[in-house]
């Protein structure tokens, strides 16, 4: 079995597993973040670049440095490698040059995005982002479309990491959506305009780490941390049927997926990834179609968490240097 | 004067055809290696020294020696003929004139590999190009040249050609690989490498047109007879598609090791910059290669004498050195613009960007905007600082070369020519504010 170390962890994994994977095992600050790699779709990762780590050491037998930082969802680990993670100054700059690129062409309408208190590019960006954007040109823009009539594509907010395309090819029965055009302009759609039509096409609101695929039917419902989320199980033929429902009093305004650690459904006790019939996920919505198991255990640190709020400290804002640029100014 | 290898009879009329393609040696060379036994053929590549010349330079022997060879799975061999770098164009002309070197460079590509079907991927703006392949391809299949049972040996052999959409994305290897899949063509995740896993899951060799038009003369003289020529390590001849403003733009084949003084001024090249106006800037090997000013082309950071070949033109690294490339050499006059120069170059990676890893996708579209706003008048020194931040970290993130084509051109540029970027920020009234050439065919001519 290989031994890695990284950020001077040492931990013995099996054959094959990738470097996100083992500092996931220990946990922590040592996990790189991951914004395209989801461990239960096969194929994922590589694409966002938020996860790169710096080899110091290849491996036992060649402990030649890698010469680039590298994507650690989809790098095997060998056995003696040595990673640096949050210990190298200069891959967290690295690091932080990715979340830039993310951010440039990202609304930030958090304000009103459904999936605010939820996102995984909110964590990054408060993380690792400016507190200033330095890309003062135009973003990129696309039209709101319903894929379907419980599914809102807001491509905007759209961070490109094809996951929802890997639901589409490996839950869904069959794939109607991919990748548009290329280039910065490239998006998610499907084929002239054509509804998802598929049981487990939900899912696909689940896996997306921004706001870009949302629930139609919890639009503008309520904020994330105003809801309570709780465990819930129900019998369904096509499902697993275990979900979290978002409850406000009596009415459950939303079902989704029960997410691990990492953001990535659970799986079932039986072993299997726990994902969602759109049934379950967008007809139940009566908490009397339900079992109710108790409440769901929220990450502290998550701002669904009641308690983040005594965290909070009063921000400072510099209004001396604040101009208004035209939207033609440099176009 | 050079040895001519692969150009030897490109000016014989008719050459295209079959007949005359053979009464001029063509095809006696497949008889050979066919003679041959395969690892005989790989053998002698390695021998020769021959580097790929697509414009990374790995040995092209080294490559052929990694390919997997499970029993029971089919290899392939495919030629990439997706040559769309901006300055590079000596495939094409290559093709045009002699497509039955390349069928024959690509059979006996096969034949030392043992892959029974193989494929001519070409770029999609290359239509003509493809019919011409097309027609040779046919003509060879009727000649009882490829198809069963080929000369008689019992070696089978099927040749495609096949045309992309015209994407410079689809150049890179795994990228050619899925669109030859008939998927979109995004670059893959190495490892594992095409020589495990290519088309089709299968172990799969890619190689350059010109690499695989070399293995012809390499197995008709010999691997140690092709390695005499060059210097060092860089064996052999290589074609330069030289353009820009010198006197004879055009493709060149030359011995590599060339000086480049010599290979610019003389009269047997490109006979000096036009309009005898001094050289400013070369961008030695397809724009993704660094600029160098001319004093650091013409001599290398320790004085001696620059030549064209894969060592010297990288002496100095990055910080005065540049890469042979594809071998696009566009050479720029003391009136050039880098800036714009640039600006062309950053557009060009921004329009073919798959869109697939974050740095390239986003980056390269800023940097595009930054330029842009620089050459309108609107630039701060800011941005010039940004617009090296923003290279910097794009390069070594992505996941194909892309990343790294797209950022090099704007590094070296400010490296070398600051100052430039640095006037037109400072002296916004002096940018001559001529159209940008895509803006031209929307012009009505009447008004100009």
């Amino acid at each position: 079995m290989p031994k890695v170390t990284i950020d001077g962890h040492t931990i013995e994994v099996a054959e094959g597993t990738t470097i996100l994977e083992a500092a996931r095992m220990i946990g922590g600050e040592v996990a790189p973040p991951a914004m395209c790699f989801y461990s239960k779709l096969k194929t994922s990762g590589g694409y966002c670049r938020t996860c790169i780590v710096k080899v110091t050491k290849g491996s036992e037998k060649d402990p030649r440095p890698m010469p680039k930082p590298v994507a650690s969802c989809r790098t095997p680990v060998m056995d003696g490698m040595e990673v640096q993670n949050k210990t190298a100054p200069d891959l967290v700059d690295a690091r932080a040059g990715v979340v830039e690129f993310l951010l440039i062409n990202h609304p930030l309408d958090c304000p009103i995005c459904d999936q605010a208190g939820e996102c995984h590019l909110q964590d990054l960006s408060y993380e690792h982002g400016l507190s200033k954007s330095r890309y003062d040109f135009k973003r990129r823009e696309f039209d709101k479309i319903d894929i379907g009539p419980n599914i809102k594509l807001h491509m905007t907010r759209c961070i490109l990491c094809y996951r929802c395309v890997k639901v589409a090819e490996q839950v869904c029965d069959s794939r109607v959506h991919g990748v548009l055009n290329r280039g910065d302009v490239s998006e998610i759609s499907t084929h002239i305009e054509k509804a998802l039509d598929s049981d487990f096409s939900g899912n696909v609101i689940d896996v997306c780490p921004v706001g870009a695929l949302t629930d139609r039917t919890f639009r503008f419902k309520s904020r994330v941390w105003f809801t309570k989320p709780v465990d819930a199980h129900r019998d369904c033929k096509k499902c697993c049927g275990r979900s979290v429902l978002f409850m406000s009093g009596q009415e459950v305004l939303r079902v989704s997926v029960r997410k691990d650690t990492w953001g990535e459904v659970e799986n079932t006790p039986e072993g299997n990834p726990g994902w969602l019939c759109n049934e379950c996920r967008f007809e139940k919505k009566s908490a009397s179609d339900w079992t109710i198991e108790g409440v769901r255990n929220i990450d502290r640190h998550s701002v669904i968490s009641q308690n983040k709020y005594l965290e909070v400290k009063n921000l400072k804002i510099d209004v001396s240097n604040q101009k208004l640029i035209g939207e033609k100014a440099h176009n | 004067m050079g040895r001519k290898l692969l150009t030897e009879h490109i000016n014989v009329p008719g050459i295209r055809n079959l007949d005359t393609y053979r009464k001029h040696g063509g095809y006696e060379t497949l008889k050979k290696a066919l003679g041959m036994k395969p690892e005989d053929i790989v053998e002698e590549v390695k021998k020769s020294g021959l580097r790929g010349r697509g414009g990374a330079g790995f040995p092209t022997g080294m490559k052929w020696g990694f390919l997997a060879k499970p029993e029971g799975v089919p290899r392939y061999l495919v030629c990439n003929a997706d040559e769309s770098e901006p300055g590079t164009f000596k495939d094409r002309y290559m093709m045009e004139f002699l497509p039955h070197l390349l069928i024959e460079g690509m059979a006996i590509g096969s034949f030392a590999l043992g892959c029974r079907t193989s494929y001519i991927y070409i770029r999609g703006e290359l239509m003509y190009v493809f019919h011409i392949l097309q027609e040779a391809i046919d003509e060879a299949y009727a000649a009882g040249l490829l198809g069963k049972n080929i000369l008689g040996t019992g070696f089978d052999f099927d040749l495609n050609v096949h045309c992309g959409g015209g994407a410079y994305i689809c150049g890179e290897e795994t990228a050619l690989i899925e669109s030859l899949e008939g998927k979109r063509g995004n670059p893959r995740i190495k490892p594992p490498f095409p020589a495990i896993k290519g088309v089709w899951g299968c172990p799969t060799v890619v190689n350059n047109v010109e690499s695989i038009m070399a293995v012809v003369p390499i197995i008709r003289d010999g691997g140690d007879e092709y390695a005499k020529i060059g210097i060092g390590k860089s064996t052999g001849t290589k074609l330069i598609s030289a353009c820009g403003h010198l006197k004879k733009p055009g493709v060149y084949e030359i011995d590599l090791g060339l000086p480049v003084e010599e290979f610019i001024y003389s009269d047997e090249y490109c006979g000096g910059i036009r309009n005898d106006k001094k050289l400013k800037a070369v961008v030695a090997g397809g724009s993704s290669v660094p600029i160098l000013p001319a004093e650091l082309i013409l001599k290398t950071a320790a004085g001696e004498p620059r030549l064209m070949s894969y060592e010297s033109l990288s002496d100095g690294g990055f910080a005065s050195g540049t890469m042979l490339g594809s071998g696009g050499f566009i050479a720029m006059d003391e009136d050039t613009s880098i800036v714009k120069n640039l600006y062309t170059f950053t557009r060009f990676y921004h329009h073919e960007s798959c869109g697939q890893c974050s740095p390239c996708r986003e980056g390269t579209g800023w940097m595009e905007k930054l330029l842009h706003k620089i050459l309108d008048g609107h630039g701060t020194l800011q941005d010039v600082d940004l617009l090296w931040e923003i290279q910097s970290k794009i390069e070594g993130k992505t996941i194909c070369p892309l990343g790294d084509a797209a950022a090099w051109p704007v590094a070296s540029a400010i490296r070398h020519f600051k100052s430039e970027f640095e006037e037109y920020v400072r002296n916004p009234q002096n940018i001559q504010k001529d159209r940008h050439y895509y803006r031209v065919n929307n012009i009505n001519p009447e008004l100009v």
